[in-house]
């Protein structure tokens, strides 16, 4: 069975810049690359593409891609679609690339083997599958780099997204924005009681103005989070609930059990009352009497 | 086995847990607590658990049980030194330790039982319970 790689190799290498040509105008049309300095680094990726072919004497199947010969083009089709993926284009796109080589690599094929139709057959499956196992690797690949990218924004996102702010002596606020789910509950716990440790801090107000929704577990990571400010000797007042979700938490049957306000303000207000401050208008001097 | 040793300050009792805590320990301090909150008239009992790396749900159980004991002898317990590790960690158990007050450390736990012993709905809640 080596009369098939060499023939499909040996087109390839034989009409290498007439293949090319025809693949990179099939990728135009079906990709609708407009953006020329795209069109140029995909020009390239496939000139790299098909000289891996060219250089591959060592490849003696076509079977399984995943075998040590075929390391140099996994290792490209990893690089472009990891680049695809960060650049944003779509999984067909990236499918796309490698799946139009099929058109004019059939079309040498035909051209090469038209009369004897058994044997163009036989041909014209072998370079098909292989196609598809590069495509199928090449989307594999994609969709891992999109996971990796995802889920660094996540971590991103979630160190982005906790601080916590020192109102005034003895008072410190954290402004929830997001959801909360448990990862987050951990991270947003941890600073806010580093926080009261470092301030000592005795009133926290919880603000979950950026909080869209608060469903029942939301609720218990806030009732979590204001338990543990308490045990560290912190009350906590809760404050920014939207009508709605007052409405919400109400319908939901929900008991926070704590102070609660509707804005910051309010809560700020309520800090310093308890800690024995107060903020005033400054008063003119009166005016001398005439 | 050296009992947990219980200072004076005012009339406020400090109490520092600097060892394991086990059953026969437990029951020792609570003794030990309850007796000297009659003796010395104690108005508050301060338990400092700053040196406890692990709190479980049976010194959670304990640490209530004196808070109820010094109410019921007319004594405000308040817990203090609680570890940031421990309070996430207590919280997750599920043990809010409600029946309790916390403070930050010895001093802040100081002025928050003055605070109680002297505000004057003291008299009118106690009335209620």
């Amino acid at each position: 069975m080596s009369g098939h790689r060499s023939i499909i190799l040996s087109l390839i290498t034989r009409h290498h810049q007439r293949l090319l040509t025809a693949w990179l105008a099939n990728l135009r049309r079906d990709a609708r690359i407009s953006d020329p300095r795209r069109a140029a680094e995909t020009d390239e990726l496939a000139r790299r593409f098909l000289e891996e072919f060219r250089r591959g004497e060592a490849i003696a199947q076509f079977e399984d891609i995943h075998a040590a010969e075929w390391q140099p083009m996994r290792e490209l089709l990893e690089d472009l679609s990891r680049d695809r993926a960060v650049q944003g284009h779509s999984a067909g796109e990236t499918a796309i690339f490698v799946l139009s080589l099929k058109d004019p690599l059939f079309a040498l094929l035909r051209e090469d083997l038209g009369a004897d139709a058994d044997r163009l057959a036989n041909k014209t499956l072998i370079a098909d599958r292989l196609i598809d196992r590069l495509s199928v690797f090449t989307v594999e690949c994609y969709a891992r780099a999109r996971e990796e990218v995802i889920s660094r924004q996540q971590q991103e996102l979630l160190e982005l997204s906790t601080p916590v702010v020192q109102l005034w002596d003895g008072i410190l606020a954290l402004p929830l924005i997001g959801t909360l789910d448990s990862a987050r509950t951990q991270i947003v716990m941890e600073s806010l009681l580093q926080r009261i440790v470092a301030s000592g801090a005795e009133i926290a107000i919880i603000d979950i103005t950026g909080v869209p929704t608060v469903d029942t577990l939301v609720a218990q990571h806030l009732i979590k989070t204001i338990s543990a400010a308490r045990l560290m000797g912190a009350d906590c007042i809760l404050s920014g609930i939207r009508p709605q979700i007052a409405q919400t938490i109400v319908h939901l049957g929900l008991e926070l059990n704590v102070v609660s306000k509707a804005t910051m303000a309010d809560a700020l207000a309520l800090a310093l009352r308890r800690s024995g401050k107060a903020i005033t208008d400054r008063k003119q001097p009166a005016a001398p009497e005439a | 086995m050296a009992d947990i040793p219980i200072l004076q300050i005012g009339d406020c009792l400090l109490v520092s847990i600097q060892v394991d805590m086990h059953d026969r320990l437990a029951l020792a301090l609570q003794d030990d607590l309850t007796e000297r909150i009659v003796a010395d008239h104690a108005r508050g009992v301060m338990i400092d658990i700053s040196a406890l790396e692990i709190v479980d749900s049976f010194i959670g159980r304990m640490l209530n049980n004196i808070a109820a004991m010094s109410r019921v002898l007319d004594a405000v317990t308040v817990v203090v030194g609680m570890r940031p590790a421990v309070a996430i960690t207590l919280v997750e158990l599920g043990l809010g330790l409600t029946g309790v007050r916390t403070a930050l450390n010895v001093d802040k736990g100081l002025a928050l039982i003055r605070r109680i012993i002297d505000s004057p709905e003291r008299d009118d809640a106690d009335r209620v319970r």
